[in-house]
């Protein structure tokens, strides 16, 4: 089969880019989304042309580095499947596709299909950790988990940080990466002692990148390659105002902020 | 003090404050709805009504000033998130995007918040200042007087009954509560997670919002239906 691409190229962060056109040589309906852009890129290499930057790892699903919006939606057109896991079979032969990168101000092109998404990364360094004793490893069972929590915070933790949330959400908000990672680790014991000092620097992290707020549209939980739940937003709500209220837990009632 | 400016300074404490002055709002919107429809109960009981809530400046005024400051702090929290989600995509996408499971109602509360704000100030100017100029029927409605025993009180029936019975001004009315059991078709679902209330499920959730939405707008576009079918036609002499 042969499909046709209009993708989004654009040379650097400072030029502005535009959409250009073109034809795939012949592919394996079996190929995924990804490598079905290697072939074209080979294609292009072998005209002397410049290939198309697109972001990829594992390929398997898993790492979260692929990103690309595929007519419209992030990672094509299934639903709980990234762009690495799409294939071309779900097109057909002869179909004009459009490829664009992930747009969000908090994620700037780098080039082509490729945008840097190390907001996320500020966001998880401002709390997205638990603190542990080193020394030899724990016994696996020592700490007790709830069943209902141990589950939710698996659901939670399933987040892989692609930012298609934020890519889908018509406000580019970044609310359901952040409260994926603010429940995946509030909900397990070992996430307790940071938990309220978590909450306040991630989503202060957050506001300070850029991303827009929440209209509760339902777009990210609908695009997510992780089926990562909205109702996540709402435990990470009640524990903002849960901490807004409380202050941090150690310090003393109206303490310097700095300190 | 950094309460205050994490409430009002981050994403997340503006939408705590749209809620909470969503649902002040929306508890108005019901007492309102119900002291209305008194109007089906005959012209003494509306104007009674009236005349009572009159007799209580202080309870009046102070729900007055207490809904200007709740539409005040949603005006303003509105304004302001809306201007962080524009600022967070400056550059739209290229090809025509599926609204991905989002409702209608949940892409467009600006806009039905805003046409709404229009509509308060202009029902404002109808009835409680009584600006002849925006009723569209010439007459005064300040004018009309109803004699109780010795006194006279305010005619709020017959004001309503003139009122609505001007087509445009009810077309204008039930547009505007349509769109008003819109916004809350979508904000009063979307409150619960702004607020971190978990207890209920979104679907159980968007289910409590429309059936609410829609019992706001049958409640309220009743009473110009209602009199534009010819309730109270007697008063029109
Ligand atoms: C009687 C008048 C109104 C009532 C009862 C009302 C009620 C509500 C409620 C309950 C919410 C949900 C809060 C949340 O999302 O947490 C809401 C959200 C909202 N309202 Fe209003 N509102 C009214 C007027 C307005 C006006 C005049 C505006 C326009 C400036 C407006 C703009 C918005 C916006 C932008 C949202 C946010 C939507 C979202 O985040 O999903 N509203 N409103
Ligand atoms: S490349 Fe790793 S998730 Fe797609």
């Amino acid at each position: 089969m042969k499909v046709r691409l209009k993708v989004w190229r654009q040379s650097n962060p400072g030029t502005p880019g535009a959409f250009e056109e073109h034809e795939t040589p012949d592919i394996n309906p079996n190929m995924s989304f990804l490598e079905m852009l290697d072939v074209v890129n080979e294609d292009l290499a072998s005209k002397g042309q410049e290939p198309i930057a697109f972001d990829h790892d594992c390929r398997e699903g898993i790492c979260g580095t692929c990103s690309l919006v595929i007519d419209g939606k992030p990672h094509g057109p299934h639903q709980g499947v990234a762009t690495c896991q799409t294939y071309m079979r779900s097109f057909s032969d002869g179909d004009m596709i459009t490829v664009e990168p992930f747009r969000a101000a908090p994620f700037p092109i780098i080039r082509d299909l490729v945008v840097d998404r190390k907001a996320f990364d500020r966001i998880m360094q401002a709390g997205g950790f638990i603190s542990v004793r080193t020394g030899n490893a724990p016994d696996a069972n020592a700490i007790p988990v709830p069943k209902i929590a141990a589950d939710l915070a698996m659901d939670a933790a399933q987040c892989i940080g692609c930012g298609a949330c934020v890519a889908a959400c018509k406000n580019a908000s970044a609310m359901l990466f952040v409260s994926a990672k603010v429940s995946h680790l509030g909900l397990l014991p070992q996430g307790q002692p940071e938990r309220q000092r978590r909450v306040l620097a991630m989503v202060e992290a957050m506001d300070k990148e850029g991303f827009g707020a929440c209209t509760v549209t339902g777009s990210c939980e609908a695009v997510c390659p992780k089926e990562i739940s909205l109702d996540f937003i709402s435990r990470m709500n009640r524990d903002y105002g849960r901490s807004l209220l409380q202050g941090e837990p150690g310090r003393k009632a109206g303490a310097s902020d700095e300190a | 003090m950094k309460f205050i400016t994490r409430l009002w300074g981050s994403s997340l404490g503006k939408k705590y404050l749209m809620a909470l002055s969503g649902i002040a709002l929306w508890f108005f919107v019901i007492g309102h709805l119900l002291g209305n429809l008194q109007v089906f109960l005959g012209p003494d009981k509306i104007n009674t009504y009236a005349a009572f809530l009159k007799s209580q400046p202080g309870l009046l005024w102070g729900a007055r000033l207490g809904l200007l400051a709740m539409v005040a702090l949603h005006v303003s929290s509105a304004i302001s998130l809306t201007n962080l989600n524009r600022n967070a995509r400056p550059q739209p996408y290229g090809h025509p995007r599926a609204p991905f499971g989002s409702s209608y109602a949940s892409r467009t509360m600006m806009m039905s918040g805003l046409i709404v704000a229009a509509f308060i100030i202009y029902h404002l100017l109808h009835y409680t200042v009584q600006t002849p100029a925006v009723n569209l029927t010439g007459v005064d409605f300040s004018e009309y007087q109803e004699a109780v025993g010795t006194t006279t009180r305010h005619d709020v029936y017959r004001m309503i009954i003139i009122g609505f019975r001007h087509p445009l001004v009810s077309l204008f009315y039930i547009v505007a509560v349509g769109l008003l059991s819109l916004h809350l078709s979508h904000g009063l679902s979307s409150m619960f997670q702004s607020l971190g209330i978990t207890r209920w499920s979104k679907t159980g959730r968007d289910c409590l919002a429309r059936t609410a939405g829609l019992i706001t707008f049958v409640g309220y576009a009743s009473i110009p239906v209602a009199v534009l079918l010819g309730l109270g036609k007697e008063v029109v002499k």
